[in-house]
């Protein structure tokens, strides 16, 4: 089936296009990127003024919950997620139950992904067996079956021998190790960022320095052993700022900011919902000048990737005392409209900056295909509504869970339609587009 | 009534306590707050002229005993006050002054009050006016001037120590519910 | 939220209502509803010292002690309180071990309101309890100590003894010393005192200092004689054996040694300082024997007046609020 995505401002930053062009979809591949294509016989698909179509979105951090957490979300639901999202692509965590940390828990999933058909979904298994932190999972096994690279996530990994084991080994098959950065010991029992918020809240904190620590030892151990290190949703200036020495040193280093830490600060738990659990996550929101510093990062370049860390509780397990609510919120289908409303129209980055962060980064880092609308490339496109008025409605959340401090939001900025494989499993009427 | 009317009332009244008492030996004064107060301590004063004697006087805030306390769902709290009463009501007859009765429920919530003070071999009632519409089977052993008026009436007893001047006065219209006015005017909606 | 009565006759105050269905905290209260918890405290006071300790005030309505964490003194405060007021009390105490067993608190609460009770006070170790059960419940909630957040009826008290000593709180100085960090006493009082004007040092070791504890509006030190130099009242708080564990300070002797109240730092204070201790104290940690037991310690007057304190709450809340019509 051929479709032609005709008229709109087509943003590719890997191969320098940023203007109108039309795009020949063929199948399920790109066949073209140009000015006045012909038609040729395709399906014409106008795309109405301000729209934007760039290369498909792509989350580097999700969890799915499946197998073990269905009633927080399953494979299916949060791919329907992403897909309203904007994302074409996630990559999936494996603090499942039972963890991934083989091949038939990678298997499953993509099992399951496969049914569902809508986003692509890229397993990363585990760095340990079980995430114990004892025992290196079968890296090669996790490799062939399908994950794109390993994580304990959840919490860092065990020890520094561990991680530099598990470094020299997945190098071997050119996989990152993504970090939950984070020392135990200074972490103790926090359940906030340690600051004058929590404690005129009474509630213990984790000081930014826990995970700077984190940081800084993935950096030198990245620096010995040659592999990849990323850093998992980043979010105090301490750590932003071992990453910026890292790269200047040419360390193979790269992070991610999910948006709610670009966007909110610890105020958010005292009001307006004072102990609102939907502000609890790990790592936790900080204060202004983190937030702040993350902001820079991204304006500069030094952060590599938005990545949500979309993380479905729920509503049972979140409607209790602050101390005892799991961390996480969901975020796939609040990234796109927090982006660029606190991002592009904030004036603080272009467009393009904001493909990279959302596309262009994220597949080059995992090694997956994407980022880019090349000729033969897959036909994942994210097609935005940079003016898009956009109410966030918790209980219209698609994912299973609705556990967001972002309900009642009214941002500018959203998704319009998202292709994966050519395919529109996602179109927003309220933007013009008709597909 | 004005002023001197007031003084004299107040005067006429003590004489009446001495003669039915048969003088002031075991007598106390109990102002319910806050203008009883005000005239009980009067009535004290004229008292000690008269007889040379000493009538112990306290003051009681009957505002946890009100039976209308709880009752609205919205509006403000009657204000709670102190109660002082310095001496045993046990085995004395107590003098109870008001300033004005009119339903009889603030003097039904002040025996009740008074009743867990202890056991007094009497109770009477003084009341500065008297303007009727009783609810309760109460009556005043000592007036100083029967008003009568209608329910839509309002009667304000003015005193020098919180209003700085004495007169009684009679009004068309209800007062403002404030808490100052419940206390007035004894009773609930 | 609807405006305030006003009224300004005699003496009598300007506001005569808490704005609010709850206290969960010093936080929101304003500086006139502090006023009016302490006026009318004193009027409770009194009904102590009758015969018949009892008011019909509350007659009719219950009040429910919810306590998951263990406290005889301020459970039985409260229940006096409320006895005193003719309230009809139940007392459930939650042990630990039932909680992690199951029910959560929400569904405990929610089975509990289902009887209808008027008020519900509430002690729990979460912070931020009480806002959880005042977002679900309709009774009045009570905190009476969420976590380590506040513990508004012990600030209340606290204050409410030292206006009856010292006629006022503006501008006394007033050193609080101990385990800063991890008190909600010490939060609830931070927050009383700096409304109503007094002047307020905290002391402690660097460990247990709260951060940013200046921003509140006290002044911070580790130095304890600069603390309690011509104070007006000096507050001790509790040392907790556990604090150890975390390395906190290297062990109890020490912490004497360096902040412990000894008769010889009381007289840096003024000559009628006042010492106080939200109870249950650790002789010989965070306050000498000579000191708890001496001339200058208000502790057994601070109990004894957390029932009056206690009972003025409860009478001011179960009026029920202005804005309580939006229901």
């Amino acid at each position: 089936m051929k479709r032609l995505l005709r008229g709109g401002r087509v943003i590719d930053p890997v191969n320098g296009i940023d203007g109108v062009h039309d795009v020949l979809i063929e199948g399920d591949r790109i066949a073209a990127v140009g000015r006045d294509l012909p038609v040729n016989g395709a399906s014409v698909v106008e795309i109405p003024q301000g729209l934007v179509v760039c290369p498909g979105f792509i989350d580097m951090h999700v969890h799915l919950r499946e197998p073990g957490q269905e009633h927080k979300e399953t494979v299916a639901s949060g791919a329907a997620a992403a897909v309203a999202g904007g994302f074409t692509a996630v990559a999936c965590m494996p603090n499942t139950t039972p963890v991934n940390d083989d091949a038939n828990v990678t298997a499953y999933i993509l099992s399951k992904a496969a049914e569902a058909a809508l986003a692509r979904v890229y397993p990363i298994g585990a760095v340990s067996r079980g995430s114990q932190g004892e025992l290196l999972a079968d890296i090669a096994e996790l490799k062939q079956a399908g994950c794109v690279a390993i994580t304990d996530d959840g919490h860092p990994v065990k020890t520094a021998m561990l991680m530099r084991r598990a470094m020299e080994y997945a190098g071997m098959f050119g996989m990152p190790l993504i970090e939950h950065c984070e020392d135990p010991s200074l972490k103790g029992d926090g359940v906030a960022h340690e600051g004058y918020v929590a404690a005129t809240l009474g509630l213990r904190g984790m000081p930014g320095a826990c995970e700077a620590l984190g940081v800084e030892r993935g950096v030198l151990l990245s620096e010995l052993t040659g592999t990849a290190f990323h850093v998992a949703h980043m979010s105090a200036r301490a750590s932003l700022r071992a990453v910026r020495k890292g790269k200047e040193a040419g360390v193979r280093v790269t992070c991610e900011v999910a948006p709610h830490h670009f966007t909110l600060t610890d105020e958010a738990l005292g009001s307006p919902i004072p102990y609102d659990t939907n502000t609890k996550m790990n790592p936790p929101l900080r204060e202004a000048a983190d937030r702040d510093a993350m902001l820079s990062g991204i304006a500069d370049g030094s952060v590599d990737a938005i990545a949500t860390d979309h993380a479905p509780h729920h509503y049972d397990e979140k409607k209790v005392e602050f101390d005892r609510a799991p961390f996480g919120i969901v975020g796939l289908e609040t990234a796109v409209p927090l982006s660029l409303d606190r991002l592009v129209h904030a004036g603080l980055i272009r467009l393009s900056r904001l493909v990279e962060l959302l596309s262009v980064n994220p597949a080059r880092i995992l090694g997956v295909a994407g980022g880019s609308l090349s000729a033969g490339a897959p036909a994942d496109v994210t097609v935005i509504a940079p003016d898009l008025r956009v109410r966030i409605e918790a209980a219209r959340l698609r994912s299973r869970s609705k556990n967001t401090p972002f309900d009642g939001w009214e941002l500018r900025g959203g998704v319009a339609a998202t292709f994966v494989g050519g395919r529109p499993l996602f179109v927003n009427p309220e933007t013009g587009l008709a597909v | 009534m004005d002023a001197d009317r007031i003084a004299r009332t107040l005067t006429r009244i003590a004489h009446e306590i001495v003669e039915r008492n048969k003088g002031v030996d075991d007598l106390a004064l109990v102002g319910v707050r806050t203008r009883g107060v005000h005239l009980a301590r009067r009535l004290a004063r004229t008292l000690k002229e008269i007889t040379g004697d000493e009538v112990p006087t306290g003051a009681l805030d009957i505002t946890l005993y009100r039976d209308d306390l709880m009752r609205h769902a919205v509006g403000p709290q009657p204000l709670v006050r102190r109660t002082e009463i310095p001496f045993s009501i046990d085995d004395r007859k107590i003098l109870l002054v008001d300033d004005v009765l009119y339903t009889g429920r603030t003097t039904r919530a002040a025996l009740d009050a008074l009743i867990d003070f202890g056991r007094p071999r009497g109770i009477q009632l003084i009341v500065l006016v008297d303007r009727g519409h009783r609810e309760l089977p109460i009556k005043a052993d000592y007036v100083g001037k029967n008003l009568p008026t209608s329910p839509e009436e309002s009667v304000q007893v003015c005193l020098q120590e919180s209003d700085n001047r004495d007169e009684v006065v009679l009004e068309p219209g209800s007062p403002p519910r404030t808490p100052a006015r419940w206390g007035a005017e004894g009773g609930a909606a | 939220m609807s405006a305030p009565a006003i009224t300004k006759v005699d003496d009598i105050p300007a506001i005569t209502s808490l704005r609010r269905k709850d206290l969960l905290g010093i936080s929101d209260l304003a500086a006139d509803e502090i006023t009016l918890v302490l006026d009318t405290a004193e009027a409770m006071k009194e009904i102590g010292s009758r015969p018949i300790k009892k008011v019909p005030a509350l007659r009719g309505k219950t009040v429910v002690n919810l306590f998951f964490e263990p406290s005889t003194r301020t459970r039985t405060s409260f229940e006096i309180a409320e006895k005193r007021l003719s309230a009809d009390t139940l007392n459930i105490a939650i042990a630990s071990s039932s909680v992690i067993k199951g029910e959560t608190l929400a569904d405990t609460a929610l089975n509990i309101e289902a009887m209808q009770p008027d008020m519900i006070v509430l002690r729990h170790s979460s912070s931020g309890a009480c806002h959880l059960l005042s977002r679900i419940c309709r009774s009045a909630i009570i905190n009476a100590g969420d976590g380590m957040h506040e513990h508004p009826t012990q600030a209340l008290l606290d204050a409410f003894t030292i206006r009856e000593h010292k006629k006022r709180l503006q501008g006394l100085k007033v050193a609080i010393v101990g385990d800063l960090q991890h008190s909600r006493v010490l939060r609830s009082n931070i927050l009383l005192l700096t409304k109503m004007g007094a002047d307020v040092w905290v002391c402690g070791p660097p460990t247990l200092i709260p951060t940013d504890i200046t921003r509140s509006g006290v002044r911070a030190t580790t130095r304890v004689d600069e603390a309690v130099a011509d104070a007006d009242v000096i507050m001790l708080l509790r040392i907790q054996l556990e604090r150890m564990e975390g390395a906190f300070f290297p062990s109890l002797r020490e912490y004497f040694n360096v902040f412990g109240m000894t008769e010889a730092r009381l007289r840096l204070a003024k000559p009628d300082v006042m010492i106080m201790h939200p109870g249950p104290m650790n002789r010989g940690v965070e306050i000498s024997s000579e000191v708890a037991d001496g001339p200058y310690s208000v502790i057994l007057e601070q109990v004894a007046n957390g029932v009056a304190v206690r009972m003025a709450v409860l009478y001011l809340l179960a009026g029920g609020a202005e804005h309580e019509t939006a229901a």
